[in-house]
């Protein structure tokens, strides 16, 4: 198998994808909101409660292909806990990581499991599935109400 | 299970008049089953466009001159070819355009503009691919007339029942597929024209995926308005073709305005050119139509009999090997059908399936087909599809399932 094609599918995203974590919806959310990739057909709806501007916990609930369902069980896990601006912070990085601009190595600490994601940059065509939860969940942030797509 | 070799074609042979079939792709030979999108082009074809485009450039019609002459008569006899290839009564009845969708976009925009008003039906069915639906849906809003839909069954054939029942006074059109892009069904077109027939309904039928792979003879299916595509039958692509009987196009308006469609121009009015020309207004794709000619006489000298024989066999092939696999489901099981098999494989999402084969050197569609009125029913996102032409071989379909074996136990559901 080529070695893009392992990067694509790097064991963390096929573990992701078979198990997903947060999966299932949240009850109390204070932030929900769909998104859509119409083009495939990915759907998903994420699901955040925030408290005195921590997220005290991220749900997501839906279906697409493996690289998307596992970015946004790995975004679940990734902004739990994390302050708004830290979540937004981890949403640029993640854009830099899927559209290759992210310098992976010098931040692998910083970033951790969305390093996985590097491999998705090789695959133009993939960025949308792997970007759709993020996109999702920083709208929900920021008070978007219309459900997100990728085709804005 | 090998499989024996066919007696209705010479597969390698054919193959080799395919250059493009002869590379590695990710490292793996080229397995091209994307067929049901576009189809790849017999040298005979690549070489009548770069003939055209080294000896014969020039405008076509009005030029007086060798060049434009020769131009005229290639672009000329690709029509009657054409003509020929469907059974029409006259080359005056074929009209070039870029593909099956600019085909019905014609017939809503000169036919449907002119015949259809407000409260007037157009039946289509729930199996069309868009190109099939938005034209009409485009022209429902501008008239206010309506739409209504032939439901599918379970195994992905008309429910004629329902069609019956759906035929009334204010029906003007019915407008079909002759063969699914998704279910790969073939539709019972004689049954379809002599009941709408018989009510003094005209029948448009998108012909996409008939015209490649099955002979056609429009005067035996007696349809009014047929619409198909070269590029996915071994022709360029830009190129495809509206047959309409000629009382149909004689009472019909203008398409596009501009040159060539026209007699005499006033300040405040023109007359119109005779049929076909009125409706291939400017400069037309000349190399396009000649390299549908091209491909016309490429595949009739396999012959379109032989080439479906050959290709029902690949198909029944395919389909017995695949619906063997566990977690395999495929859509679409109508008793005749062509070479587009839709399926889902376990949990593994199309996407993800796809990308896995085109690892492996095979080319699949994965989506929604452009028929998501199919999908929304059935209630999926997408399926991938594999898709057959007569340079396919069984050895290929062999690797092909192999390969979706892997894939599942490589994403492992
Ligand atoms: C059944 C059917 N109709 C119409 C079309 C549209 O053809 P084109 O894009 O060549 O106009 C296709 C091809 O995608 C098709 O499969």
């Amino acid at each position: 198998m080529n070695p893009e094609f392992k990067e694509l599918y790097q064991d963390i995203i096929l573990d992701h994808n078979r198990s997903p974590r947060n999966y299932g919806k949240l009850e109390g959310a204070t932030h929900v909101l769909d998104g859509r990739n119409p083009l495939c057909g990915d759907h998903y709806t994420i699901y955040l409660k925030v408290e005195n501007g921590i997220i005290i916990d991220a749900h997501f609930e839906g279906s697409g292909c493996a690289i998307s369902k596992a970015s946004a069980s790995v975004m679940t896990t990734s902004v739990k806990g994390k302050r708004i601006e830290e979540a937004d912070q981890l949403f640029k990085v993640f854009h830099e990581i899927v559209t290759g601009e992210a310098d992976i190595e010098e931040t692998f600490d910083s970033v951790g499991k969305l390093a996985a994601f590097g491999g998705v940059a090789d695959f133009p065509v993939r960025v949308k599935c792997a970007s759709l939860a993020w996109h999702t969940m920083h709208n929900a942030l920021h008070g978007e109400t219309n459900s997100t797509t990728t085709e804005e | 299970m090998v499989h024996s070799a066919t007696t209705h074609l010479d597969v390698e042979a054919i193959r080799t008049d395919f250059p493009i079939l002869h590379q590695k792709v990710n490292d793996h030979p080229l397995v091209y089953l994307d067929n049901a999108a576009t189809t790849q082009k017999p040298q005979a074809v690549i070489d009548a466009i770069s003939a055209y485009y080294q000896n014969d450039n020039a405008n076509v019609h009005r030029a007086i001159h060798k060049l434009g002459e020769r131009a005229t008569i290639g672009y000329e006899s690709a029509r009657k070819k054409v003509a020929q290839f469907i059974g029409a009564a006259s080359e005056r009845e074929i009209i070039f355009t870029r593909g099956t969708t600019e085909a019905i976009n014609l017939v809503a925009a000169s036919w449907g503009r002119k015949f259809i008003s407000a409260g007037d039906e157009i039946i289509l069915s729930e199996m069309e691919h868009h190109s099939n639906i938005i034209p009409w849906q485009l022209l429902a809003q501008e008239k206010g007339a309506t739409l209504k839909y032939i439901p599918f069954t379970e195994e992905g054939t008309l429910d004629f029942t329902q069609f019956e029942l759906l035929l009334g006074k204010r029906t003007k059109l019915v407008a079909i597929t002759h063969m699914s892009n998704v279910f790969g069904t073939i539709n019972p077109i004689k049954r379809i024209i002599s009941m709408a027939h018989d009510r003094s309904i005209p029948v448009l039928l998108d012909g996409a995926q008939s015209a490649p792979h099955l002979p056609i003879d429009v005067q035996h299916l007696d349809c009014d308005f047929y619409a198909f595509s070269g590029h996915k039958m071994a022709a360029p692509t830009g190129i495809g073709v509206l047959y309409a009987k000629r009382a149909r196009l004689e009472n019909m308006n203008p398409y596009q305005g501009g040159g060539e469609m026209i007699n005499s121009v006033w300040h405040d009015r023109a007359t119109w050119n005779e049929i076909p020309h009125k409706f291939e207004a400017g400069t037309p794709n000349i190399a396009g139509a000649i390299g549908l000619g091209a491909a016309i006489d490429y595949l009739q000298s396999v012959g379109m009999e032989n080439i479906a024989l050959y290709e029902q066999e690949l198909t029944t092939y395919a389909l017995d090997k695949m619906m063997a696999l566990p977690g395999m489901k495929v859509y679409g099981h109508a008793p005749e059908r062509g070479g587009a098999i839709s399926f889902n494989l376990g949990n593994v999402h199309p996407h993800d399936m796809a990308q896995f084969l085109d690892q492996q050197g095979i080319a699949v569609r994965a989506g929604h087909h452009c028929a998501q009125l199919i999908m929304q029913k059935l209630d999926i996102a997408a399926t991938t599809r594999a898709s057959f032409y007569l340079y396919n071989t069984f050895d290929e379909i062999d690797y092909f399932v192999e390969q979706l074996k892997k894939a599942q136990s490589f994403f492992d559901f």
